[in-house]
């Protein structure tokens, strides 16, 4: 530890700390523009300047180390000041440099009220600028379909530049040329192709790079802002829902170290304009085979005859990457009524909720991957199926000292791997310790072993699943303090359905099974978009975009979003979070839980719950752990020797890439045209590089 | 200074690749830096490529390189859009006349040697002359200032320079037999103009 003087305070910090943090631990609040604590220290807005006691002229604290500091001439601490004249001038200097070339546009920026220059040139800055020339002029740069830019603010604090190399791994944005004519663009405007290119917004501490799908749309002030969880992947990243009246203006993130830290993908940003269009906002029944709009009662008696001529073992329902734990417990109870453990969510056929949650979670956590030291991936594109967690596996993989394995299709991760093999057989070689990355996973301390939905969405995924956690145990994964055994789930929906037991039951049929020509009379899908349901089955769609699954529905209850409902979600670490209501349904659309509960007493089946903290008691009951928000039930060693004891031989095909299109992956980002702008761009992208 | 930028596309060529010689050069410069350190060589082999396409580097080429040393092209363009030495459009196929306009050049005539440049190549810099010949630009100190006023053309210094002189040299590269290098004025190096004053005899 180093002792220091800050501001007359004695502090003993790390000696690895810089001198801004030192402040900061001290209680100073030190300016910043260029300094941000997830990228490499720049040093080149010298805003953080701070007198350090016997130097001739101030420093740069983010760039300063603690252990660079002098002592004093009898020994003792170095004394540094943040508050002190020399600072002040200092400050009000840089400012108005800062400023020379910045234009006065605040009120028709779209950064005004949430600009660092804003806040600080107010908090440090002086009143008048002595600059009388010219001010620099800079060409707008087209960076695709996200990311505006109004270069003429930029005041290159090379964040941006810093960010795309580093924590999202695709290095597009660059400076060119030097001095006052120094200009952030990327290599001749071709447009980003990060999924993470959304954050380069967050991380521009001034209007230079603002959001091109929310341009002119809101101001910070006028927002409603609720906190919320993501769901458009399982990583279930905190975000911020901003909502202005009925209408959800953006999707910003929040900080959670423990998932996301402060990173969301496009998908999870831009998405907003998807929850507006395609809505389904009254039932629909369909009649003659079309389908026209209905009433509540109307649809619900719909089902009734239909319910009441069918046996309950051929009433099953599947459950889709978006829905929350609520209303699947309710469908599930509701089905138990009719006798039937036809349950199923989209995805999950092959893991078996009996066994334990170590088996379908991701035990090693996301965390987790900073502690491990190599890590094979099996089936799995972690960029597409959780880009946030990709980021967190660069981050790991930037530290050194960690090798990775890729077993499926090759594609860039933005780190570099070991592509062992194609398929199945590469995993079973590897068991049997004939190859050579076999040894990288025995001698690590913390290996980890990361199978994906490439492996498990497959029809012999069980067999995979079991020969994986084979694999974890032989090379010693699962040991004492570390479950190097984790399953990627890269739907929010999945955990959730497998802790509450929506899988078949006993007796019961998985997906594969329903969705079979002649098994079930009436299917429940609630937004499951991505099965075909077969034909002659009455099939009841309870979502929210008119999608596949409406399409192919007889009957449509319409439905809340995400960011219309208070729901349980449970990511693939199995971390219980809950999203926050930030907007209401459309129209006479209601919420999932709600809708199955009037449903049920349609039925003349009726649940024994009437509001949601009644059903959230149930559940709790039935499944305590879903109770403890924000934590983890970790799973055990057990589960997973007990998934490693089913057995089964999988079949040799390779592993195919699960997620073609990132941008387009549920039913909410089909509807946006946001999305589909990005997807066209991803996707020309790919044309020329097959050329 | 101006915002540099790369030559428009209607003059880029299509593509670029290095002769074996510069080939086996920038393997040899690779090999001077650790495994992974490649992209070190950027600058040298950035150099040859602008002496191999007549004195400017095209976008080709930066995407050439760039591919060679396993670089984002950004990377490629980062550098050579800072450095100003390396030119990004095309430059006079006989010379390309970088005038220095540093203070001991400027006190000791260089505006008169950008005069010349203007009325003889072309009134602004970076431009081509209408045959395509020459084209000139202003630099910052060559360090040739005891010499001054002096331009650079190619390799080679041209010290010592009048109106008239300067003009003599354009006119050898005009022709095709560009004059002797060094002070134009018959002085010896850096010697004194009337000839050496010390060191004069050998003892």
């Amino acid at each position: 530890m180093t002792k220091l003087i800050i501001d007359g305070k004695e502090i003993d910090v790390p000696p690895e700390y810089t001198l801004l943090q030192a402040c900061e631990a001290a209680g100073a609040e030190i300016p910043r523009f260029c300094y941000h604590e997830r990228l490499s220290i720049a040093g080149n807005c010298r805003m953080c300047l701070v007198e350090v006691k016997g130097g001739p002229k101030p420093v740069a604290s983010c760039a300063w180390g603690v252990r660079d500091c002098r002592p004093g001439p009898k020994g003792e601490p170095p004394e540094i000041s943040t508050r002190s004249p020399m600072v002040k001038k200092a400050r009000e200097g840089v400012m108005e440099f800062l400023l020379i070339n910045h234009p006065l546009d605040c009120p028709i920026c779209d950064q005004g009220g949430e600009c660092d220059l804003q806040d600080q040139a107010m908090g440090y800055g002086v009143d008048t600028s002595r600059f009388a020339e010219n001010k620099r002029a800079v060409e707008d740069k087209y960076l695709g379909a996200l990311v505006k830019t109004s270069m003429n603010r930029c005041i290159q604090c090379t964040r941006c530049v810093r960010f795309s190399a580093e924590v999202a791994g695709a290095p597009e944005m660059g400076a060119t040329g030097r001095g006052e004519d120094m200009e952030i663009t990327t290599y001749l405007e071709h447009a980003l192709t990060s999924e993470l290119q959304g954050n380069l917004v967050d991380i521009c501490p001034v209007g230079a790079l603002t959001s091109k799908p929310y341009a002119f749309a809101a101001r910070p002030w006028e927002l409603g802002k609720t906190q919320s969880v993501d769901v458009m992947d399982g990583v279930g990243s905190a975000i911020r829902v901003d909502t202005r009246g009925r209408e959800v203006m953006r999707i910003l993130p929040r900080v959670n170290e423990a998932v996301n830290e402060e990173w969301i993908s496009d998908k999870t940003r831009h998405v907003v304009d998807g929850l507006r269009t395609q809505r389904l906002d009254r039932p629909y029944i369909r009649e003659a085979g079309k389908l026209r709009p209905a009433s509540w009662s109307e649809a619900f008696a719909a089902i009734a005859a239909k319910a009441g001529r069918s046996d309950g073992k051929r009433i099953g329902a599947i459950a889709g990457d978006l829905a929350g734990v609520e209303e699947m417990f309710a469908l599930k109870d509701l089905l138990a009524k009719f006798g039937s453990a036809n349950l199923a969510v989209q995805g999950g056929d092959a893991f078996d909720p009996a066994l334990g949650r170590g088996g379908y979670t991701f035990n090693p956590t996301l965390v987790g991957i900073e502690q491990a030291d190599a890590l094979l991936i099996i089936g799995a594109n972690p960029r597409k199926e959780a880009a946030v967690f990709n980021a967190r596996i660069r981050k790991r993989w930037r530290a050194g000292g960690f090798k990775i394995g890729v077993i499926g299709a090759k594609a860039d991760l933005t780190y570099h791997y070991d592509h062992l093999g194609a398929g199945a057989e590469t995993l079973a070689d590897l068991a049997a310790g004939k190859h050579s990355f076999a040894d990288v996973l025995k001698n690590a301390k913390h290996p980890i072993i990361l199978v994906g939905a490439g492996a498990t969405s497959r029809h012999d995924g069980a067999a995979i699943l079991a020969q994986a956690a084979k694999l974890a145990l032989d090379i010693g994964a699962v040991k004492d303090g570390w479950n190097g055994f984790g399953v990627l789930q890269e739907t929010a929906s999945r955990v959730g359905a497998l802790d509450i037991g929506f899988a078949a039951g006993k007796g019961g049929l998985n997906a594969a099974q329903m969705t079979t020509f002649g098994t079930l009379d009436l299917l429940f899908l609630l937004g499951a978009d991505e099965i075909k349901a077969p034909d002659g089955t009455f099939v009841v769609y309870i979502g929210t975009h008119g999608d596949r699954g409406a399409h192919r529905a007889d009957v449509i209850l319409p439905a809340a979003a995400y960011t219309e409902k208070s729901a349980i979600y449970v990511n693939t670490e199995g971390r219980v979070q809950m999203t926050g209501r930030a907007a209401f349904p459309p129209g006479e659309a209601r919420e999932d839980w709600a809708i199955v509960r009037a449903l049920s007493e349609a039925l003349g089946k009726k649940l024994g719950y009437d509001s949601l903290p009644a059903l959230r008691q149930a559940i709790f009951k039935a499944v305590p752990h879903l109770i403890r928000l924000d934590q983890i039930e970790a799973g055990t060693a057990d589960q997973i020797k007990a998934l490693a004891g089913k057995g089964g031989a999988p079949e040799k095909a390779p592993f195919k890439a699960l997620i073609e299109d990132f941008y387009l992956t549920n039913p909410i980002a089909r509807a946006s045209a946001v999305m589909a702008e990005c997807s066209r761009l991803a996707s020309g992208q790919m044309l020329t590089a097959a050329e | 200074m101006s915002v540099r930028r790369l030559a428009p596309k209607e003059v880029q060529p299509a593509s670029f690749a290095f002769t074996e010689e510069n080939l086996a050069f920038a393997k040899q410069q690779v090999a001077k830096y650790p495994a992974g350190r490649q992209a070190s060589a950027v600058i040298a082999i950035l150099w040859r490529a602008q002496e191999q396409n007549d004195g400017w580097v095209s976008e080709a080429a930066i995407r050439v390189i760039a591919d060679m040393l396993d670089m984002p092209y950004i990377r490629v363009l980062e550098v050579a859009t800072f450095y100003t030495m390396f030119q990004l459009a095309p430059v006079g196929k006989k010379a390309h006349v970088q005038v220095c306009g540093t203070t001991p050049c400027r006190l000791r005539g260089a505006e008169d040697l950008i005069h010349v440049c203007e009325s003889r190549i072309h009134h602004e810099p970076f431009h081509l002359s209408k045959d395509g010949n020459f084209s000139w630009e202003e630099v910052e100190c060559l360090g040739a200032c005891v010499n001054a006023p002096m331009v650079l053309i190619g390799k080679d210094t041209y010290e010592d320079l009048t109106k008239d002189s300067f003009g003599k040299v354009l006119d050898g590269f005009a022709s095709g037999n560009p004059p002797k290098p060094g002070p134009q004025n018959g002085r010896q190096f850096s010697a004194p103009i009337t000839g050496p004053t010390t060191l004069k005899e050998i003892t």
